[in-house]
């Protein structure tokens, strides 16, 4: 399990490693409770996303619509890009990202080095801006292609094929599977996978409840759902806000030593609002969950010291996951 | 003691610029309708006119998202903090693309990606 032929041979098959001083203390005598962290950080840039990027251009190229030479276009600020930075890099592609000018310098930098080109949509317009921008360069270019994270059913595949059966062969008495929701490419994926495999098995969602800054105007009637989503798939779906996601992020690295991003402390929030249900109702539990990525994209923020205002302060207008 | 509910600043005009009301109801659907008899037409924003939560409106009930504790239904006790957000997914950022993308591929005549069965 150690030697790889190459970098994406190496990507998935990551540790899941017990959390026995976050996990809840149960009575005497009760069935124990248990969190178990999947340490997706340990992919070859460092995040979930390698996973999905891999096999979303290897689906682009088995269908025939990613020839060697071709440019990938991606509108992110976010893990996909850098991911899929890699993965073009190795496999022979051009990728171009569109995002915010006011997107970290971390960001700007990693993609730079991956060998992503950039196009920035003014900050000052924010994401309708950034809307505008995608496409008129999408109808300028018809011939790059967009893998459409969102839509890819590679996206969730990845994690049907992969992030699920490492799960139920490393955890085979797993009671709830918990992570964020974003794509929901993870949650789909992987709670298909579980719940085809695991009788009563729990599948949780967390997603990020940003400050107000982020939702802004939006106007109800343009929302969006990925259409990768399926809300059958689900059994709770939690919101959480900047506070509490700060708060279990911190936790982890103080009481367990696993370095973070926020969107992970989102996801032991909700995971350790199961177990306490668990311990509450007298049930075994072992809930698994997601370690997205580590903190190292979010250091700039200033959000891992001071108070838990000052950090809510920091993020507040950010989109921490 | 009443039910607290946070309202996402779209749909503040409602409320006359309030970010936080107050109602009471036995469940979700009981509270939109008190909400509704002191906040005109908010209501009608939530709910489609077939009587279901619009699809782009998120309502969570101390952060758990109410449709899967029974949507309308979902039962409510005195002192819960209801919460109404607008649907964004994978952040603002990725939402405005997705929505760009999607256009891009129609347009491009790609086929549409399909969801995994």
């Amino acid at each position: 399990m150690a030697r790889y032929d190459s970098l994406l041979d190496a990507c998935g098959g990551t540790p899941l490693v017990g959390l026995p001083r976050l996990s809840p203390t149960v009575p005497e005598g009760a069935p124990p409770v248990r969190l178990w962290a999947k340490l997706e950080d340990r992919n070859p840039t460092g995040s979930v996303k390698d996973r999905a990027a891999m096999f979303m251009v290897r689906a682009a190229e088995a269908a025939g619509r990613l020839r060697p030479g071709d440019t990938i276009l991606e509108p992110t600020s976010g893990n996909t890009g850098i991911s899929l930075a890699m993965v073009a890099k190795l496999r022979g592609y051009r990728l171009v990202c569109v995002m915010p000018e006011n997107v970290s310098a971390e960001r700007v930098q990693l993609l730079r080095m991956y060998g992503a080109e950039i196009i920035f949509s003014p900050a000052a317009g924010g994401s309708n801006q950034a809307v505008a921008t995608a496409k008129q360069i999408a109808a300028e270019h018809p011939d790059w292609v967009m893998l459409f994270q969102y839509g890819n059913e590679a996206n969730a595949r990845a994690h049907y094929e992969t992030t699920g059966p490492e799960l139920l062969h490393d955890l085979p008495t797993i009671t709830h599977f918990v992570a964020g929701l974003g794509t929901t490419g993870t949650l789909m994926g992987t709670g298909r996978y579980l719940r085809e495999k695991v009788e009563g098995i729990q599948i949780v969602a967390a997603e990020p409840r940003y400050g107000e800054l982020v939702y802004g105007l939006r106007n109800i009637d343009e929302g969006y759902v990925p259409e990768l989503y399926d809300a059958t798939v689900l059994n709770r779906r939690f919101s959480v806000g900047t506070r509490d996601a700060v708060l279990r992020t911190r936790q982890l690295v103080e009481v367990e030593g696993l370095f973070v991003g926020f969107s992970t402390g989102a996801v032991l929030h909700a995971a350790l609002a199961v177990a306490h249900e668990a311990v509450r109702d007298g049930r075994r539990a072992d809930v698994a969950f997601v370690v997205s990525d580590g903190g190292w994209k979010y250091l700039s923020t200033g959000a891992y010291g001071g108070t838990l205002a000052d950090a809510e302060d920091a993020l507040e207008g950010q989109l921490w996951a | 003691m009443a039910i607290e509910v946070r309202i996402p600043t779209i749909l503040r005009s409602y409320t006359g610029g309030a970010k936080v009301v107050e109602g009471s109801g036995d469940t979700l659907n009981d509270l939109l309708t008190d909400l509704d008899s002191r906040h005109a037409g908010l209501r009608g924003r939530l709910v489609t006119e077939a009587g279901a939560l619009h699809r782009f409106v998120n309502v969570y009930v101390n952060d758990e998202d109410v449709r899967f504790l029974g949507a309308l239904d979902a039962k409510l006790s005195d002192g819960d903090s209801v919460t109404i957000l607008p649907a964004v997914a994978g952040g603002a950022f990725g939402f405005a693309a997705a929505a760009a993308i999607a256009q891009h591929n129609t347009a491009a005549g790609r086929r549409t990606p399909v969801t995994v069965g």
